[in-house]
């Protein structure tokens, strides 16, 4: 967020006056496509409570809006991003999605971390055709046809992650305590996690499962159970904690005297730009899993690290060129360019079009190839466990081998449900 | 009431309850048309205009802080939420007749708490009674032990808190964080239809009006006058034989039989409504409409809802940095510059340039006169130095 | 003990830190040519070839490998032409980049030395130069016990206690009679007490599993006067399972009644533990905010917020001491102390002196003006610091814990916020009740007519009691930062609790606020095991509401000069 300056403030002043002329409250007056440009949409929470992760995404946004301009823009024509602030507030997502899609008109929206704030969105994109691209991991059972998933499903992060924590690689462990925040995304994560473990042959009773209320800060009774729970060895956290509360989780574990080789703390809301906030020396040795880690080592990875780095810097965002990039990131960068590929090959901006476009798609993204599924709007991803370094990196200790294809509807808990947009009109019932 | 302001009340609704929704019915492309979105956005708006009036009277009149109402607020937009829900159907996500966020939280069976909510008239009960029962509740205990100023305040924010992390608990069942959403039709009308929205929006418009009239008798009427008496010096009343607890649970649950409506009109607009509306923040914020707009008068919480809540959509749109410092600031320039609002200093100008006309032969203490309670309650300061 | 480790260190040569190299050579102590044969043969091409090398590395038990082997899992073993002609196996370091050119580090297979230039620098080689030796999944599968046999040795003669005792809990749970072997000869050397239980306790373990029908139920009785938590699943399994010998059986169930009744034991210690730890934490925050309340009258909603303030003090000296002063980062806490004391104080002098003092005798009016002065310095400090937490390091003495008894951690960061805790209020008592400036205060708080009659500055009074009321809660930032998040949403998370500490004991009494946060905080740990937190909470919160209406002035009536009758 730059810091405001004498003449943002004045620019302000004026525009609040602007926008009772213009905006709201008026007859719309007509603002059409400017010629030269393409109005895109940011939708990410730059105040309140979200904003610790979505600032982020949205100087990532920025940063490919402006590479791409840089280059001449999409089939000629500059991109406009018309940023807005939900500011945390899920009517507010409401409200703005409906704004950017009605009052500004804009081909596409990039935008959205929690899920809340995407259900919240989610009607209004299908009320109004219009479409979303939503970078972040989730919990999966959604197939909407007016949303792109570039992040990950269930499948491609949580069973790799449990799968490797079973393995004599990964070290064998038999117990697992699931411990998340109280919202959908763990909610969903455990019960899959739980019956993929069940599946594989856990007993029940070697599975806990716990949750903790948002920005829970005293971790001491849980940190307690959960000590108790691995005294007989082999047993590991499976933590889906959310923002906040991590810092004093992984404290308490720490001082209470456990530690990773003991029993390991599988995360999977805790990424690069969240660790810059932390105090890394307790979360070390912990693990991750990721479908990109800033340390991939790839060519247009170093490209893409140094390029957010420089823009940082230049735009003069806090942080400066400590600013770190994470997965979510990552699959808002290479979101932006999918678009924009899909759109120069449907050449239109229309929405129907350009979502045809995106099947199939594939980008050389940071952290290597993905590919855009034919039909159900998710994306092929690699799989990365990383174990947390000292500086708040990964080091990666395990990739799959090669794309998995994302399973919006998860094989252990909906097994007869499968998403297609091509033969099947989004969610359809397989036959048995 | 000045005849001139009353003629500029009637034609504010007549523009607010005709005038927009027949703009917004013209053809699209019309010169002077009021888009879909203009209009549910002031749908929105007046909702919380409702609330505000709501807030005015129990703060402005009777001189009470409630910094819980964001709970009225969310438990008659969730009785509301909760019926919306259960007409989806089999028209959701996962196709089972339970709302989804049941169907991945494993609850298999609907709870019995939710059945009624299938029923219509129950449901358009439930969203004025739950909340009037809770401020029943909750004005009994507090106001019969006679917990007074901040300390109330203090209590009802602790209340907010409390409701808002039972709400977001997942095995409530009312969908934890991610509240109610993914409504598809109320009472049979599809939500994402204009038509709809505009009646939803006609609705709520002629509600504040209701709301507006509600109020208005209650000020007027004697009750009223004791209201404003207990604000200016709640000592003397009890001393005069009257008991102020009484008339400040009945204008607390009043207020929460508002907040409940503006809830209820609130939700099939916006298409959500989860525990964010209810906690801690939301409820001071409602706090700031009322201040802005001017307490103690019935126009102010009405011009403030709007006034401050369009100021938010226009800034989080073009500045969204700013928004909070705004929102901060507004509360240290009204308490400290304009602590009668935006209404009652317009009114005190008005009154300088031209000497009132006959004042209607009313008593004193009337809340149009702009009057801030502090100016007439003894300051607790004189009051200490007084007993000690 | 200090000897004992420097004698450690010189019998193992492998594990002291690799030694600048002294020139090109080769180091001191070459491998065996046999040794030296199968680092040739890990590089190569075949799986089958690569992995018999590595277990025979393995097997050597050369703790010269150690790197070779992590190296191997972590893909960092290359093979350069040798500058005489050949082929070698060299380990590469981490990464510089120069340029286009990505340049590394490189060291021998054999030990991790650094291989030095012709000019007697580390030799830095270009990547491309170099061929990279393939790691399977199966190869990787196969080193990992090499590795950790390897691991739990080193650990166990590692300097750090805490290091000791995991690895000999881990050799335990995993380990052989060889290890066994080495977890009694390691019990010889031992000082510390605690890594002798661990390591006792491990030997004990491995004996309960391999060990013939005597050794068995001697260790099942040893595990027992342990109390041993985490042989609890092994003695359960014996005694459950009916094949197993009468007598083991027997002392099996004897030893879990008696680890049984420990757990009990600790789990009450712990429960009382976190409710002091809780409690002295509800305090530090309540303090501040009871004396601007309970004297002044003044309902401070931005308290919070000056905690954050205190934070954030505490994120700058932390910058400073790392950036000028890296030698003395772990006394940065010391200096923050103070100085975060200052800033809040500073800014709460501030806002008295700005708006507050206004506003003397309108509760409600300054509880929304500094509302929004708290909304204000919020999205300042994201302005600022930006909208991510920050990170806020603690230093190495108040991290870890220090253990009590068996089964029992105290962390030092929470015994450190207990005794802050405590000479806040000692410090408060003394100011407030023994001297000069606390009678003024007294006075002023009393009445405020008559101290302004007899030469008491009131206003400067309260000029300083807000300053000091601020002052506590930059105190209670600071200490915050060592359990918790630093954000600009820090003050939000605390302030209810807070309020609820001060209602509940009584308005501007220090006693009151005491015995409340004792109240709140142990209740709250309390109820939180059986019911989870979000019930423990709304429960305590209800609880709150409910007393205050049986007592509206607290627990303790007040005197201050907002008392209703």
């Amino acid at each position: 967020m730059a810091a405001v300056s004498r003449r943002d403030f004045l620019k302000a002043a004026g525009m609040v006056g602007a926008g009772a002329a213009a905006g709201i409250g008026f007859p719309a007056v007509l603002r059409a496509q400017g010629g030269g440009t393409v109005k895109v949409g940011v939708l990410h929470s730059l105040s309140g409570t979200m904003a610790i992760s979505e600032v982020s995404l949205r100087d990532v946004c920025m940063m490919a809006f402006e590479e791409i301009n840089a280059k001449g823009g999409v089939m000629g024509r500059k991109i406009e991003p018309v940023v807005v602030d939900p500011a945390s507030n899920w009517d507010l997502f409401a409200e703005k999605a409906k704004q950017l899609l009605l009052q500004d008109k804009v081909a596409v929206v990039f935008g959205c971390w929690t899920s809340v704030s995407r259900k919240s969105v989610l009607p209004v994109f299908e009320n109004n055709n219009g479409l979303l691209f939503y970078p972040v991991q989730y919990e999966g059972e959604e197939c909407s046809k007016n949303v792109f998933y570039t992040g990950a499903t269930p499948n491609q992060q949580l069973i790799p992650a449990a799968e490797y924590l079973m393995s004599r690689e990964g070290g064998g462990y038999k117990k697992f305590y699931l411990l998340g925040t109280d919202y959908v995304f763990p909610r969903t994560a455990n019960k899959i996690l739980r019956a993929f473990l069940l599946a594989k042959g856990i007993p029940a009773d070697s599975i806990a499962e716990e949750y903790t209320p948002f920005n829970h800060q005293d971790y001491q009774t849980i940190v307690g159970k959960i000590k108790r729970f691995s005294s007989g060895g082999n047993a590991a956290v499976l933590s889906t904690i959310n923002g906040d509360s991590n810092v004093p989780f992984y404290k308490e574990f720490a001082n209470q005297g456990l530690r990773s080789e003991q029993c390991p703390i599988m995360a999977f809301s805790v990424a690069e730009d969240e660790l810059r906030g932390m105090d890394t020396s307790a979360l070390v040795g912990h693990l991750a899993a990721w479908n990109y880690y800033q340390s991939v080592d790839t060519p247009q990875n170093k490209k893409f690290v140094q390029a957010f780095k420089a823009y940082a810097k230049k735009a003069n965002l806090p942080g400066g060129d400590k600013r770190v990039t994470d997965d979510p990131m990552e699959a808002a960068y290479f979101g932006v360019h999918i678009w924009k590929q899909a759109a120069e090959k449907a050449k239109s901006f229309e929405v129907d079009a350009v979502r045809k476009a995106v099947y199939g798609q594939t980008f050389l993204a940071p952290g290597g190839q993905i590919k855009m599924d034919e039909a159900n709007h998710h994306t092929y991803k690699p799989v990365l466990i990383g174990e947390i370094l000292k500086d708040g990196q990964f080091k990666v200790v395990s990739r799959s081998k090669g794309l998995v294809k994302a399973e919006p509807w998860s094989q252990y808990t909906s097994a007869d449900k499968g998403c297609d947009w091509i033969k099947h009109q989004g969610t359809y019932q397989k036959k048995a | 009431m000045r005849s001139p302001e009353r003629w500029g009340l009637l034609a504010g609704a007549l523009l607010l309850v005709v005038v927009l929704p027949v703009l917004n019915a013209l053809p699209a492309g019309a010169p002077l048309r009021v888009s879909d979105f203009t209009l549910n956005l002031f749908g929105k708006f007046l909702a919380y205009a409702i609330l505000a009036l709501g807030i005015d009277l129990i703060w402005g009149y009777t001189g009470v802080l409630s910094l819980g109402h964001g709970v009225f607020f969310g438990l008659g937009a969730y009785a509301m939420g909760m019926h919306l829900m259960l007409e989806i159907g089999t028209r959701s996500v996962y196709g089972n007749v339970l709302p989804d966020f049941m169907v991945w939280n494993r609850v298999t069976e609907l709870p019995l708490f939710w059945k009624p909510f299938y029923s219509i008239p129950f449901t358009l009960l439930a969203v004025v009674v739950v909340p009037a029962t809770f401020a029943f509740l909750f004005g009994y205990l507090t106001f019969r032990s006679r917990i007074r100023g901040v300390y109330f305040s203090i209590i009802t924010q602790a209340l907010a808190l409390s409701v808002w992390l039972l709400f977001n608990r997942n095995a409530m069942n009312l969908g934890g964080t991610n509240g109610l959403s993914g409504f598809k039709s109320i009472f049979g009308f599809t939500l994402n239809s204009a038509a709809t929205q505009r009646g939803l929006y006609v609705a709520t418009a002629l509600a504040l009006c209701g709301a507006y009239l509600l109020c208005r008798w209650i000020t007027r009427s004697p009750a009223g006058r004791v209201l404003i008496a207990i604000r200016d010096s709640e000592t003397r009343v009890l001393f005069s034989g009257y008991s102020p607890a009484a008339f400040k649970l009945f204008v607390f649950v009043v207020s929460a039989a508002l907040a409940g409506v503006a809830g209820a009109l609130y939700v099939p607009q916006v298409g959500i409504i989860t525990p964010a509306k209810i906690g801690v923040l939301p409820s001071i914020e409602m706090i700031i409409w009322v201040a802005v707009g001017g307490r103690g008068t019935l126009l102010g919480p009405v011009v403030g809802a709007l006034g401050v809540n369009w100021l938010q959509s226009v800034l989080t749109t073009h500045y969204p940095d700013l928004w909070l410092l705004v929102l901060g600031g507004l509360f240290v320039a009204v308490v400290l510059f304009v602590p009668d609002g935006v209404v009652g200093t317009a009114r005190k100008l008005v009154g300088q340039l031209r000497p009132p006309r006959a004042v209607e032969g009313r008593s004193p203490g009337r809340p149009d006169e702009g009057r801030r309670p502090e100016e007439v309650q003894t300051p607790a300061e004189v009051q200490h130095i007084q007993a000690r | 003990m200090r000897k004992l480790i420097l004698l450690a260190l010189a019998l193992l040569p492998g594990l002291a830190a690799p030694a600048v190299a002294q020139g090109g050579g080769p180091s001191p102590a070459g491998p065996s040519p046999e040794i030296a044969k199968h680092i040739v043969d890990v590089a190569s091409a075949d799986a089958a070839v690569q992995e018999a090398a590595a277990v025979a590395l393995g097997k050597t038990g050369d703790r010269k490998i150690l790197p070779l082997l992590e190296a191997l899992r972590e893909g960092s073993v290359y093979v350069r032409p040798r500058p005489g002609g050949g082929k070698e196996t060299i380990i590469v370091g981490d990464k510089v980049n120069e340029g286009d050119r990505t340049l590394v580090p490189l060291f021998t297979a054999y030990g991790r030395e650094p291989i030095a230039g012709p000019d007697g620098k580390p030799l830095l080689a270009e990547l491309g130069t170099l061929a990279e030796v393939g790691t399977g999944r199966s190869l990787r599968i196969a080193i990992r016990p090499l590795i950790d046999a390897f691991s739990g040795q080193n650990d166990l003669v590692s300097p750090d206690p805490a290091t000791r005792r995991a690895a000999a809990t881990k050799m335990g749970y995993t380990g052989d009679a060889s290890t066994r072997a080495r977890l009694e000869e390691a019990l010889a050397k031992e000082p510390d007490h605690w890594v002798r239980f661990a390591l006792e306790e491990g030997a004990a373990r491995i004996r309960l599993r391999t060990g013939d029908p005597a050794e068995r139920v001697a260790a099942a009785e040893i595990l027992g006067r342990l109390r041993s938590a985490n042989a609890m699943e092994q003695l359960g399994q014996l005694a459950a399972d009916p094949q197993t010998a009468a007598p083991l059986a027997g002392a099996a169930r004897v030893a879990i009644k008696r680890i049984e009744r420990w757990a009990l034991f600790t789990q009450a210690v712990e429960i009382a533990f976190q409710g002091l730890s809780l409690s002295s934490i509800l305090l530090l925050m309540a303090l501040g905010l009871a004396i601007v309340f309970g004297l002044m009258g003044v309902i401070n909603m931005a308290h919070g917020e000056l905690m954050a303030l205190g934070a954030y003090a505490t994120f700058l000296v932390q910058g400073w001491f790392s950036a000028y002063l890296p030698a003395r980062f772990d006394y940065y806490f010391l200096v923050a102390l103070p100085f975060s004391f200052l800033v809040s104080a500073a800014a709460g002098l501030a806002l008295e002196r700005g708006v507050i003092r206004f506003l003397y005798g309108r509760p409600l009016e300054t509880l929304l003006l500094t509302w929004g002065v708290s909304l204000i310095i919020q999205q300042g400090l994201r302005l600022w610091f930006g909208a991510a937490n920050v990170d806020v390091t603690a230093p190495r003495w108040l991290s870890g814990g220090i253990p009590v008894m068996i089964g029992v951690q105290l962390p030092y960061n929470r015994l450190f916020i207990i005794g802050l805790a405590v000479l806040c209020v000692g410090g408060m008592y003394l100011l407030l009740f023994r001297s000069d400036a606390g009678l003024r205060i007294r006075a002023v708080t009393q009445n405020r007519g008559m101290a302004a009659c007899l030469g008491v500055r009131a206003r400067w009074v309260d000029a300083g009691t807000f300053a000091l009321g601020a002052g506590l809660a930059g105190l209670a930032g600071c200490a915050i930062t060592q359990i918790g998040n630093v954000g600009p949403e820090l003050g939000q998370n605390y302030i209810v609790d807070s309020f609820m500490v001060v209602v509940t004991g009584g308005v501007g009494k220090l006693a009151g606020s005491i015995l409340a946060a004792l109240g709140i905080g142990g209740l709250n740990k309390i109820i939180e095991p059986g019911l989870g937190a979000v019930f423990g909470k709304v429960l305590i919160l209800a609880l709150v509401i409910l007393f205050i209406q049986r007592r509206p002035s607290g627990l303790f009536a007040t005197k201050g000069r907002y008392a209703e009758s």
